[in-house]
């Protein structure tokens, strides 16, 4: 069971004639990591980018078909790109969490970064914040780092440890997916290990969407693999029949390192 | 060639230094008369060019500084229907001296000197600059804000573009349009006279103002995207947004136009001589007209002579003082705030 599923999704940039996404059909499995694979320009970004709307910061782009997000709250299923007023938004971005490629730590201290997405979701409550950050930042492995200098500013973190923060300020939320948008390609190779470690970790609570260059990193944490190619899905299965025995041909040049 | 090319730099950036202690040494030099003869009093007298009583026994002080106050205080009076005249008067050495014959009858003594004190310009000064900031600020700020993030690009655009022309106006054309069709306005509404403390602090406001936004919305517009992206992404309003990242990211920036526009409101001469009514007098009101220092200088540098000429430097060196101080203060001390 899905917890989010794209049908025949088209996205089309202000501006612009051609559609940059054509009639992708996808589904994004519970508890699982989905890796979105491709070379650049492929439209795997776009794809990640519509799954929350950011994209909407951004008048004028053009959205086709469904993408449909389960509501573990109803159980009901519901077509995201119907959203129009502003706290519908805000509740799909707190189910919809988004890590970006570069760390974007607010100018903020260490606390207050984390605490951010529950503040404005309205917790107040002094000990309930201080809880939830400790588990937020426990659960993102950035605990015993930190925890010592919470109220330090963030800006003196390093790059690995600022992603690390975005994804604990994420959790913190409780969001039902989260989407990482190659977060380990402005990392050096430790930090990006640790991050591959944390986000098979994370798996146990949310459903993870995560676009990667980087093929042995999508082999190496999915489950299933979608591969991209100009806009349009080519393949889409578990990540190891992607790898040994892609059925495209496409797929299994760019896999073999024949192009992109 | 590379070795030429770090020396020419380098001059360049050592003239600024030059140029600095240059005006501050010139000015110190040519205050020099004054300072020796008034000293710190200076701060803290408000009479301006007056004959006092020469008094060598030093007894009564303070009756003549509360004897000056009176004289002021009836000034006033007289100068409201007729201020010019009353400007005339006062630069008139030769008047005052006349005028002082029959005060010395009550004094003891019949020997003068000339007082210069500098509380009223620097009062004047501290205030429209603050009345200036008071106004600006908000202002300056929500433009800004609809600048950078709530209005669509072309009028965005367009607006940018005003606020630009704004800040090109010479500030003698704020003067005229202040003194002729703002000064009745705000006389009108708040009462009092046309000319004054207010309506000089509101046009300096409005000149400020162009700065302040223009500075502050590009600093706006430095914030990243992306940092805005993943403020939303947690479920952040705009509201959210603009108020904790883009106001904490761009605050240095938003220090720094303020910085400039205090530099400018302290410093600006043409559009407050228009409208402060430029008399000597403490302002009882926030719509009682009085002096500044730049305006005080400029009408009276050309009649100045001797000890009233040094005092007008003395005044000049107050004036580079106060901007040098809440520059660098605001520089020191708000800026390493915002790190």
């Amino acid at each position: 069971m899905p917890v989010m599923h794209i049908k025949n999704f088209s996205f089309t940039y202000a501006g612009v004639e051609h559609p940059s996404l054509k009639n992708i059909t996808l589904p994004i499995e519970k508890n699982k990591v989905t890796a979105l694979i491709g070379p650049s320009g492929c439209g795997k970004s776009t794809l990640l980018r519509s799954m929350n709307r950011i994209h909407d910061l951004y008048p004028g782009n053009k959205y086709e078909g469904e993408i449909e997000l389960l509501d573990f709250e109803t159980n009901e299923r519901k077509n995201i790109l119907e959203i129009k007023k502003e706290n519908e938004f805000i509740k799909l971005r707190q189910q919809v969490g988004m890590i970006f490629q570069k760390p974007t730590p607010f100018p903020m201290s260490i606390f207050d970064n984390v605490a951010y997405g529950l503040k404005i979701a309205g917790i107040k409550n002094k000990t309930e914040l201080e809880d939830r950050v400790e588990q937020a930042l426990i659960g993102s492995a950035l605990w015993k780092e930190v925890h010592d200098r919470l109220n330090a500013s963030a800006m003196g973190l390093s790059g690995g440890q600022q992603q690390r923060l975005c994804i604990a300020r994420a959790v913190a939320v409780k969001p039902e997916v989260l989407l990482f948008d190659e977060p380990t390609s402005a990392l050096d190779p430790i930090s990006t290990g640790a991050i591959e470690e944390l986000i098979v970790e994370l798996k146990k609570d949310v459903s993870i969407a995560i676009v990667t260059h980087n093929m042995q990193q999508a082999s190496r944490i999915s489950d299933y693999t979608a591969f991209m190619y100009l806009g349009d899905l080519i393949e889409y299965d578990k990540t190891e029949n992607i790898f040994l025995n892609p059925k495209e041909k496409k797929t299994e040049d760019y896999i073999t390192g024949r192009f992109g | 060639m590379e070795k030429l090319f770090q020396k020419i730099s380098l001059a360049s950036a050592s003239i600024v230094f030059v140029i600095l202690v240059g005006i501050f040494l010139t000015l110190l030099s040519s205050s020099k008369a004054a300072i020796e003869e008034f000293g710190l009093d200076f701060l803290t007298n408000s009479a301006w060019n007056k004959e006092v009583p020469l008094n060598p026994v030093n007894e009564t002080v303070q009756a003549n500084a509360a004897k000056i106050f009176e004289d002021v205080e009836l000034n006033t009076q007289d100068d409201t229907t007729d201020d010019e005249d009353m400007i005339a008067d006062e630069d008139d050495e030769d008047d005052m001296i006349l005028a002082d014959e029959d005060e010395s009858e009550e004094g003891s003594s019949s020997a003068t000197k000339t007082v210069y004190g500098g509380l009223v310009p620097i009062v004047g000064t501290i205030l429209t600059t603050i009345i200036a900031l008071t106004f600006a600020l908000p202002i300056a700020m929500g433009i800004a804000v609809f600048l950078a993030e709530i209005a669509p690009k072309n009028i965005s655009y367009v607006v940018g573009i005003a606020i630009e022309l704004l800040a090109a106006i010479p500030s003698i054309i704020f003067g005229m349009w202040g003194l002729y069709y703002f000064a009745p306005i705000v006389a009108d509404i708040v009462g009092g006279y046309q000319v004054s403390l207010l309506t000089a602090g509101l046009v300096l406001g409005v000149m400020i103002l162009p700065f302040m936004a223009a500075i502050t919305r590009d600093s706006m517009n430095t914030t990243p995207n992306v940092l805005k992206e993943s403020a939303y992404a947690l479920g952040a309003t705009k509201f959210e947004v603009i108020k904790d990242i883009i106001f904490p990211y761009s605050k240095v920036g938003i220090i720094g136009s303020i910085i400039l526009a205090l530099g400018r409101a302290l410093g600006e001469t043409m559009a407050v001589a228009f409208l402060i009514g430029s008399i000597f007098v403490l302002p009882d009101a926030i719509n009682s007209p009085t002096i500044s220092i730049p305006v005080a200088m400029a009408n009276n540098f050309g009649e100045a002579s001797g000890l009233g000429e040094s005092a007008l430097f003395y005044l000049a060196l107050i004036l580079f003082i106060i901007s040098f101080g809440v520059i660098s203060l605001a520089k020191f001390y708000f800026l390493k705030k915002a790190k």
